[in-house]
């Protein structure tokens, strides 16, 4: 099938045929001398101005004229449509719609054209090209081969080691070099002390002794704002303390009712003991699997599920991670009532909040 | 002074080029650019839909620079969008919300990005699905295997780091969620957390400049490199076919690139940039407005990632909490999904092309590409890695499919752990089957015909269906019909037969078509042209 070449390869279809022909001719001499047959060529159209040629170019040329109008209309939309933002206004609200209609459809539209074109219009052929796979000659490799040991030879290498050992011990710190200011410039000390602590930021939080609990315009918090069976989240009365800047610090105080209070009781472990006060407990937000906010509070179920993985504490045994992929409980604020009233940390978190790491004790 | 030669514009193209082949000797190599053959298949054009969507993410991107301000700055917002006014946010959302609200044009620019973004990752899975199935990433293309891999880990960064740029409600979530996965990497995790957000999370404000340098400049530039690349390798090595008539291990038979491919390839780009800007129009994506600045104390149920990401979210959700404590130290359950697995997904995945050639000791070029079905050990492997991750990211939104079906959460988390595990055998198992089976359907039309669906009543009373032999019988009706790889007609009209009756479905035929040939006798020749070749 390769070497056969069809004799209606021919093309037939403009006027002047001999000089067509001629040109078809040198083209594929041409493709010839870089390896490739082309072993069928048939125009579309082998009797030209037929009802179905020109049908198609009318489709065609529709196509791209419909472009033209719609690029001009998204030009005319992009100046001239009504685009500030008014939630009210449709006409407004239609202004994106409208762009991506118009600039959509008319590349859509002249892709389609040049598409029907290139399938319709143009010969249908096929083409054969020889593939040159696998290694270089023997010839090309082993000369390639001598050259590149020549080239050993001409540095002398082998002759004068101490060069190459001496560029290598040289070239390393060079290497370091470039790295240093990279990991110079970015890293710290993740174990630092904070600033008036003494541990790091990844073991603290802002909270501290006599802290107040506030909420996050900064208005603290008494035991009869929060409802029985109620929560809100407190931030520490600090400046800035709702902020990002304290990402670690957003605590839930739950206002749990007498039963599910007498249960936690009950459970209260270790360093949780103290912890509370009256029906209210202060867990940390911050989910101790990856992080997120863990505030979706199941009054019933008394669970507390984090929206990220699903990890569920349950509020009346400690926090405990009761499903979901968390580890750990999530630790518990030890609070208090000061002599205003207000609700006050009793000191910082007795364990580190939030996503596990391999410091952690 | 001799008055200048008036400007000919008919031999400028003329002189233009003879004035370029006089210094750069162009002629030879043109042609042989302009004659170069390409195969031509409907699935070689999934991977130039990531190109496509590629060339639209750097349009749009440039735009979008103009306008965004990577910076964690706190600012009071006082733009256009009423709800959000009077608002402390960063820097960086407000300009994301003035992009979206106060520049022109800006929000389906920004929805192009978008778009494109989640277009380009999918079509790149989608094109390595075809490379897979095909065994297209053989010997010589190996390379070329672990490049399109890089790219994907590369296009997934890339999606990363730019979806968290506008530093909205959920997009500071996910920041969240990378941080606490940095973090549980033994040894260095709390050091390079440090290093890159800038001290404990959010850190000090270094992690959204950081992300944006690397979006818009790091990553393209490496993927840039990358499909480069990739495309000279396609180009050097030439492109895979599929088997058919005239079609050999050591030729490409197709077109040449000059018209017909190029054309082609042209409107193709059109008609996908055309889809994205249609989708960026009329269908919204990623409204930041809607999400509000990020506070560390707040999200929302259903928040969910790019599709891209999903698999990783999922795998994290379905994570039993096993933690390691020793020594002092701590081993996070978040390692593993999210760290190790991928890990291992994307090694194993660049390395499979390596291992099948070693498992079948194959060290000859492959040019001719397989169909699924004849290589069933791949196809069930492909099934099965394939179930496992749409295990993985369907799980990443389990939350929302047991919102919407009313099925316990907790049910849905047990199902995919479940799943995982049962679920990718029993796709192997099934995959093999059915490539066996149609491998067994082939042979058996190769060998006794088409089925007509014309049933014959016997003299004896007897129904039998009628098949056509797809050549020339021997006398216990059998025809000696090799396979050869490549698609075997199983309905009539794929032999010819409805054909007049397809031609005139939109407009009246005008030459009324030549009456179908009887087919039992045209011979072996016949099922050779039925590999259809466009």
């Amino acid at each position: 099938m390769t070497a056969t070449t069809k004799e209606h390869g021919v093309p037939t279809t403009a006027g002047p045929g001999h000089e067509d022909r001629t040109r078809f001719e040198t083209m594929r001499d041409g493709a010839r001398e870089d390896g490739i047959e082309i072993v069928h060529y048939e125009p579309p159209f082998p009797k030209t101005g037929t009802p179905a040629e020109r049908r198609l170019q009318t489709i065609v040329a529709g196509l791209f004229l419909s472009t033209g109008l719609l690029a001009t209309a998204f030009v005319v939309i992009y100046i001239v449509w009504p685009w500030e933002y008014d939630r009210d206004s449709l006409i407004s609200n239609l202004y994106t719609p409208m762009l991506g209609l118009t600039l959509g459809l008319a590349l859509v539209c002249t892709g389609f054209g040049i598409m029907i074109w290139g399938k319709k219009l143009i010969p249908h052929e096929i083409a054969i090209q020889e593939r040159h796979d696998g290694p270089s000659s023997e010839h090309d490799r082993s000369v390639t081969v001598a050259t590149l040991q020549y080239l050993g030879d001409e540095m002398g290498l082998k002759r004068r080691p101490l060069l190459g050992l001496s560029l290598l011990a040289g070239l390393a710190p060079v290497g370091a070099a470039v790295a240093a200011p990279l990991i110079g410039g970015m890293i710290k000390d993740p174990h630092k002390n904070v600033e008036g602590r003494d541990d790091s930021a990844l073991m603290t939080t802002a909270w501290n002794t006599g802290i107040r609990l506030a909420r996050e315009d900064s208005s603290p918090v008494r035991p009869e704002d929060v409802s029985v069976g109620g929560q809100i989240t407190v931030f520490p009365d600090i400046p800035g303390g709702h902020t990002n800047r304290y990402a670690d610090s957003p605590t839930l105080l739950i206002h749990l009712r007498v039963e599910d209070m007498d249960r936690l009781r009950e459970n209260l472990y270790g360093i949780n003991e103290g912890g509370i006060w009256g029906n209210f407990v202060a867990y940390s937000k911050i989910c101790t699997h990856a992080g997120c906010p863990a505030s979706l509070y199941e009054q019933q179920t008394n669970r507390l599920l984090c929206p990220c993985h699903q990890s569920q504490f349950l509020i009346t045994d400690n926090a405990k991670p009761i499903f979901g992929p968390a580890t750990r409980r999530l630790p518990m604020l030890p609070i208090t009532v000061d002599d205003e009233g207000f609700f006050v940390a009793q000191s910082d978190y007795k364990v580190p909040v939030g996503p596990g790491f391999w410091e952690r004790p | 002074m001799r008055k200048r030669a008036k400007l000919d514009v008919k031999s400028m193209p003329a002189t233009a080029a003879n004035a370029v082949d006089e210094r750069l000797q162009v002629a030879r190599p043109l042609r042989g650019l302009l004659n170069k053959v390409f195969p031509d298949h409907w699935s070689f054009l999934l991977g130039e839909i990531a190109l496509f969507s590629f060339i639209v993410l750097l349009l749009t991107g440039v735009f979008l620079t103009l306008f965004f301000d990577p910076s964690m700055k706190e600012v009071t917002y006082n733009g256009s969008y009423l709800p959000l006014r009077g608002v402390h946010m960063s820097a960086a959302y407000e300009s994301a919300l003035n992009i979206s609200f106060d520049v022109r044009g800006g929000l389906i620019m920004r929805q192009m990005h978008h778009w494109a973004a989640l277009l380009f990752m999918a079509s790149i899975v989608i094109h390595m699905f075809r490379i897979f199935f095909t065994g297209a990433f053989r010997k010589p293309r190996e390379t070329n295997w672990v490049i399109g891999i890089v790219l994907f880990i590369l296009g997934f960064l890339a999606g990363f780091t730019g979806y968290s740029l506008p530093d909205d409600g959920l997009s500071g979530t996910g920041l969240r969620i990378a941080h606490a996965i940095i973090l549980s990497i033994p040894v260095i995790g709390t050091w390079t957390a440090d290093a890159l957000f800038g001290g404990e999370f959010p850190g000090d404000g270094s992690i959204i400049p950081r992300a944006y340098i690397a979006h818009v400049l790091l990553i393209p530039g490496g993927l840039l490199a990358l499909i480069g690349a990739h495309l000279g390798l396609v180009f050097k090595q030439k492109h895979t076919q599929w088997p058919g008539p005239g079609r050999t291990n050591t030729n490409v038979v197709g077109e040449r690139m000059f018209p017909r491919y190029v054309i082609k390839q042209g409107g193709f780009f059109a008609i996908v940039f055309g889809v994205i800007a249609l989708m960026a129009g009329l269908l919204s994506i990623n409204p930041i407005w809607l999400f509000g600045p990020y506070e560390a104390a707040i999200v929302s149920a259903a928040s969910q990632p790019d599709w891209y990401v999903m698999f990783l979210d999922g795998s994290t959700r379905l994570m039993p909490p096993w933690e390691v404590r020793a020594f002092g130290h701590t081993l996070p359950p978040l390692f593993w999904p999210t760290v190790v697995l991928p890990g291992i997904m994307f090694t194993l995945a660049g390395a499979y092309p390596f291992i099948e050639a070693r498992r079948n000791k194959d060290k000859t070029v492959h040019n001719l590409l397989q169909r699924p079905r004849d290589v069933p050990d791949r196809t069930a492997l492909g099934a099965m890695a394939i179930t496992f991750y749409m295990v993985l990211a369907i799980s990443g939104g389990n939350d929302v499919v047991a919102e919407t079906f009313e099925i316990s959460l907790n049910a849905m988390t047990w199902a995919g752990r479940i799943l995982l595990l049962l679920l990718p055998p029993l796709a192997y198992w099934a995959a093999r089957r059915v490539c066996l089976g149609l491998q067994q359907h082939d042979r058996e039309v190769l060998a006794h015909g088409v089925e007509t669906g014309i049933i014959k009543r016997m003299p004896d009373g007897r129904f039998v269906e009628i098949h056509q032999p797809l050549a020339a019988p021997d006398e216990h009706g059998h025809t000696e019909l090799e396979y050869t790889g490549w698609v075997v007609p199983k309905k009539m009209n794929r032999i010819g037969a409805l054909a007049p009756a397809i031609k005139g479905f939109f407009y009246p035929v005008e030459e009324p078509a030549a009456p179908a040939k009887p087919l039992a006798g045209s011979s072996g020749k016949e099922l050779e042209t039925s590999g259809r070749q466009q």
